[in-house]
């Protein structure tokens, strides 16, 4: 290099990533879970009660662990609405092996192998074949959980092996149960997945820009295919916990968990354009539908009343940081 | 000719005499001009829906909020009933306040910039808890509705059903609307070329609103014929009715990436679905089967729809390898 | 004689920037006035406040001596002012006659539009402007030159007094370029006041009756074309003569790097084949949609080509993705950098290292250390301006965007860089940085190709040139051969004869 383009050295950042951290939507929503702890523990005698708590996760694990890879998939300019009927076929799947006498670890197979099929066959319609994900999982939503329907009609498979019950039901120590387990360990997988590795970095650059992620040399494609595929199995893992916990299968199984998901990924802060957002943020989001749903229970607040509140949820985190910034204006 | 059978209504047309076809071939008595009828009365509700949806999604936007919409109008037109307010206001009631639900969408999706597909799934679970707030989840049965109330949509006239002119008015007020006003171009525009409308004068953002204004007065007034026609009001009715009628604007054609479409097509989609679920039970398959059909109809319509659609490569060669 | 729209002192701001800084502006009836000036200087943020699109934060705008503002776009519209874009801003899914008349079509019975009227008036339009198009024809069947042809018939029909023409010739052939200047003549002559906006000279010089200058969001200077040369005008642009735009030195020009065969595509390119050595930087030339950049974007992997072989080396190469492209060491700089050149919203360190993760990552893992240090040392190479390796790219200028996908693709230290239209939009002084260097690479034994559609550009820099054709290589010169008439002639067809 000659004299003349040897340019002057950019420093490599300007605030510390620690300084950023404090900064961030993580953190304004770590201290309204906070909130929301104590407010609730004010709120009533029982709520600080260990194995309440460990009840109430119930109300989150399992959604939460479909809410991982979808976090991904918005991430990467994406979006999965069948996650929930996915959860109906996997169910289904697992009810009539367990009729026919299947053992628990084909059952789990099962669940999880519907999920991961379920989630290949909307990669490729995706990233196969460029249709929209929206249209194309709103289709994989009437579709799996139409099958389910023409399985079962207005049955109920009801009988699951003894051990089955465990993934549901069970705990791996004192109060932390097997689902809460679970939760952590998938938090950790995909936090790292997500934030540590060239499979996320190529994630957050398909979200913001598809076309140079692919002038990049990243294989765009292929890494949308493997977060529909991580998204099914997720949905997998959740019908066999879900499935477990209830001892039952009918076709109306998790209907509108895919309103819960994706909302505890936006209050994660995550961005539902892609782009930008945080393994940590939909943890402590989990922790906060968590809190809420569990406080609300215990005010005996009616479930659809919830429901409206999620809603609220939903919307306005999303509006409020818009309304005020509008207001300063 | 070609230009013809290259055009999307015309293909779905085709299909939908072929379905008639297989099915009058088993079942005549399916294509009789009087079962056809009661056919297109049922399908009414999903053409209405359909047709304010589609000037959504025009607008390179969805409302899923519209069956949640039309369940909390219903129910309190119900209500509305019960406390012996007259037929004439509760119609115009509902319809406003179906226009003011789907405002509170457009609204956040005009002011406020957010996406519609979050906006409606918000105000979708949103909208029907209203109903429970409103009446503690307990059902309007049809002993509590007066005779007059649920009568109206079915009083026929001229040999078809209240129901079924309505759907026929809305299907010529659509046609008009889209083709021959300033706003129904608007709703192309803006969905076909956003940075381009803004250069023209036309508001992205007010004319997302309108549609979702127009979707909701419909979903309003469907809520009142729904309930009346089933005699029946609570919580959870027409609940995922909301995919159906996405379902039959995308089976019509209806880009979801906006700007395109036609109300021949959107009518045709719900039509289809229509069918489809009124030949279910004559054929002799279980209505569990309605909801996978639809799904996998939805499927097949966006694969064809993009079928050609697709990035293909210029054509900048005089005499190409295939003609493309 | 009173100009018809007069702007004084318009000044406009946005959070951390000025973008005018009081500028001033007049246009005449009957007149072609240039607006010049590089990129940033503001010239697209006036059509933004022209066609009220913006609103300035202060200063006034007068039409025929009257002060009035545009609040709405639909106000500028009623005033009489109009743009034809840079993009054409119509409408795809509507006939040409909707386009001539959204917004303001004739309404008949029930207030709704009378289609009837709506398309003879069109029709009326189209033949005074002697375009033989339907008016009931759907748009997106139409060439972009006929959407040129609509775009206009849409400013004559709302009696615009004022025609803002933002770099219309872009996306244009050299024939229907031909055509436009021609409909500039009739706009003229039917007395409308045309702002016409190029980065092109030869086109400035050739159409605009005056000129206004503006440097940096300032008023720089106006006047007559009649009174200034080139040299002059460039001078105003930058504040400075420019001298060497194309400071090409000789290099060592070695072995074959790259080789294609009987390269084809079922629709957009056949037959293409070429040797490209060490150190050489070999021209590609035509005209804008003659399949050069269809060519580039197969070799890296973008398309997938139907025949034919791409040799690195002695090496047979099969390229089916960007990935083995790079693994091949091919790279491509795009010409649409603001969808594929960088990724914005990730941070520059980020963007430079998006290609070489493999390199700076153990086991799919990433190392935060080796990254910063791979983006400092390319960053540097470039002479990047930024606040830190950690800001958004999106923030960057284009030029130093530019930069950043440079020095993303030479941190994979690949054998071939294919540079397409690398300076298009790009300001006269980042010109001349990205030209030297293109050299210095080429300098150091990198194989270039560079798709240009400048001339002077394409015989300043490259040792070699290759036209091509409606998807065909048309000829190839070198040395002595390489003069204008022979490229643009090869590049139009001998029928054309036009240069």
């Amino acid at each position: 290099m000659t004299a003349h383009t040897q340019g002057r050295v950019i420093p490599d950042r300007l605030t510390s990533p620690l300084a950023r951290a404090l900064r961030s939507w993580e953190a304004l929503l770590l201290l309204v879970a906070v909130a929301i702890f104590i407010a609730n523990s004010f709120a009533s005698p029982y709520f600080l009660d260990p194995w309440n708590l460990s009840d109430a996760s119930f109300n989150f694990t399992e959604k939460a662990m479909i809410a991982f890879a979808m976090a991904m998939l918005i991430i990467a300019g994406d979006i999965d609405l069948s996650v929930a009927s996915i959860i109906a076929l996997a169910s289904t799947v697992m009810g009539a092996a367990a009729l026919a006498g299947a053992d628990v670890p084909v059952l789990v197979g099962l669940g999880l192998g519907t999920g991961l099929l379920c989630g290949a066959f909307n990669g490729l319609l995706v990233a196969g074949f460029g249709l929209p994900s929206i249209v194309v999982t709103i289709g994989t939503m009437s579709l799996f959980r139409g099958i389910s329907y023409i399985v079962l009609g207005d049955q109920a498979y009801t009988e699951y092996p003894k051990g089955f019950g465990y993934f549901g039901q069970g705990y791996v120590w004192w109060v932390f149960s097997f689902e809460l387990v679970l939760f952590a360990v998938m938090a950790v997988v995909f936090g790292l997945l997500l934030h540590k590795t060239n499979f996320g970095r190529a994630t957050y650059a398909i979200g913001n820009n598809a076309t140079a992620a692919r002038f990049s040399g990243i294989r765009v494609d292929r890494i949308r295919f493997i977060l529909f595929l991580l998204t099914g199995l997720c949905s997998g893992i959740a019908a066999v916990c879900l499935t477990s916990r209830l001892g039952s299968t009918r076709p109306s199984i998790g209907t509108g968990y895919e309103l819960e998901v994706v909302t505890m990924v936006v209050l994660g802060g995550v961005n539902i354009l892609g782009g930008s957002g945080s393994i940590h943020g939909v943890v402590i989001a989990a922790f906060v539908m968590g809190l809420v749903t569990f406080g609300l229970g215990l005010l005996n607040v009616p479930g659809i009343v919830m429901s409206i509140i999620i809603g609220l949820l939903l919307i306005g985190v999303i509006a409020l940081p818009r309304l005020w910034r509008m207001w300063r204006k | 000719m070609s230009a013809l059978l290259k055009s999307r209504e015309a293909i779905l047309a085709l299909a939908i005499a072929l379905l008639l076809v297989v099915i009058a071939s088993r079942f005549p008595a399916f294509v009789t001009p009087g079962n056809l009828a009661s056919v297109f009365t049922d399908t009414s509700p999903l053409i209405l829906l359909a047709l304010g949806q589609m000037v959504v999604i025009l607008t390179k936007c969805i409302d899923l909020s519209v069956t949640a919409n039309l369940a909390l109008c219903g129910m309190i037109a119900a209500l509305m009933n019960g406390a012996g307010v007259p037929l004439p206001l509760i119609l115009l009631l509902v319809v406003a306040l179906g226009a003011v639900l789907g405002a509170v969408n457009g609204l956040l999706v005009w002011k406020l910039d957010i996406p519609s597909i979050v906006v409606t799934l918000g105000t979708m679970t949103i909208y029907r808890g209203i109903i429970f707030l409103l009446t503690d989840g307990k059902w309007v049965n049809a002993h509590q509705m007066s005779e007059g109330f649920k009568a109206f949509p079915r009083a026929v006239f001229l040999g078809l059903p209240v129901m079924a002119w309505i759907a026929i008015l809305g299907i010529v007020a659509f046609v008009l609307l889209v083709n021959r006003t300033p706003l129904g171009r608007a709703f192309y525009a803006v969905g076909g070329n956003p940075h381009a409308a803004v250069y023209t004068g036309i508001s992205v953002g007010r004319t997302q609103f309108a549609a979702f204004v127009l979707s909701g007065a419909l979903a309003g007034f469907v809520g009142y014929l729904w309930v009346a026609r089933y005699a029946v009001a609570y919580v959870d009715i027409a609940s995922g009715f909301e995919l159906d009628v996405v379902a039959a604007c995308v089976i019509g054609g209806i880009a979801i990436a906006g700007g395109a479409g036609s109300v021949a097509g959107c009518v045709m989609g719900a039509l289809f679905l229509g069918i489809m679920k009124n030949a279910l039970p004559v054929v002799g398959i279980s209505p569990f089967w309605q909801m996978a059909i639809s799904g996998a109809a939805i499927l097949i319509a966006i694969a064809f729809n993009a079928r050609g659609s697709g990035p293909k490569g210029r054509l900048i060669l005089k005499t190409p390898e295939v003609r493309a | 004689m009173t100009p018809v729209l007069s702007l004084r002192d318009i000044q406009k701001s946005f959070p951390g920037v000025k973008a005018l800084a009081g500028v001033q502006l007049d246009l005449y009836p009957g007149q072609v006035t240039a607006l010049i000036g590089e990129n940033g200087a503001g010239k697209s943020t006036i059509v933004k406040i022209l066609t009220g699109i913006y609103q300035p934060d202060g200063g006034t705008i007068a039409v025929e001596g009257r002060e009035t503002r545009f609040p709405t776009a639909q106000a500028a519209s009623d005033a009489g002012v109009t743009a034809i874009h840079q993009e054409t801003v119509l409408f795809d899914e509507l006939t040409v006659a909707e386009n001539i008349f959204i917004g303001h079509a004739p309404k008949g019975r029930f207030g709704l539009i009378d289609r009837k009227a709506m398309e003879a008036q069109a029709k009326a339009l189209l033949a005074s402007i002697h375009a033989d198009l339907e008016p009931h024809a759907r748009l997106r069947d139409l060439g972009i030159a006929s959407k040129h042809l609509v775009a206009i018939a849409r400013a004559l029909s709302i009696d615009a007094r004022v025609v803002i023409m933002d770099e219309p010739t872009a996306a244009l052939s050299h024939k229907e370029i031909q055509e436009l200047y021609d409909l500039v003549a009739t706009l003229k002559a039917k007395g409308k006041a045309i702002l016409f906006i190029s980065h092109k000279f030869d086109e400035i010089f050739r159409i605009a009756d005056r000129y206004t200058v503006f440097r940096d969001g300032q008023f720089v200077g106006e006047g007559a074309m009649a009174d200034v040369n080139e040299g002059q005008l460039v001078q105003m642009m930058v504040g400075r003569s420019v001298d060497q735009i194309y400071p090409k030195r000789p290099a060592q020009i070695g072995a074959p790097v790259l080789t294609v065969t009987g390269y084809s595509h079922p629709t957009e390119f056949a037959d293409v084949g070429f040797t490209l050595h060490q150190g050489e930087i070999l021209g590609f030339y035509g005209l804008v949609g003659a399949g050069r950049s269809e060519v580039m974007q197969a070799l890296f992997g973008i398309t997938k080509p139907s025949h034919g072989a791409v040799k690195i080396g002695d090496e047979v190469r099969v390229i089916r993705s960007t990935a083995q492209a790079v693994a091949a060491g091919i790279v491509y700089v795009p010409e649409d950098r603001g969808k594929q050149g960088a990724v914005k919203g990730l941070p520059i360190y980020q963007n430079v290292t998006l290609p070489s993760l493999g390199r700076t990552s153990k086991g799919g893992f990433l190392r935060m250390a080796q990254e910063f240090a791979l983006a400092r040392e390319y960053t540097q190479r470039l002479d990047l301006r930024a606040a830190s390796l950690d800001q958004d790219v999106g923030l960057l200028s284009g030029g130093n965007q530019q930069k950043v996908v440079i020095a993303k693709w030479l941190a994979t230290k690949p054998r071939v860089i294919i540079l397409d239209e690398p300076t298009k939009g790009i300001d006269i002084g980042s010109k001349a940085a990205v030209h030297d260097f293109m050299s210095e690479l080429a300098a150091q034994g990198l194989a270039v190709i560079m798709v240009s559609s400048e001339i002077p550009e394409v015989l300043g820099m490259a040792d070699r040139v290759i036209v091509m054709r409606e998807g065909r290589i048309a000829a190839e010169f070198a040395g002595d051969a390489m003069t204008p008439e022979n490229l643009v002639r090869a590049a139009v067809g001998i029928e054309g004869e036009a240069a």
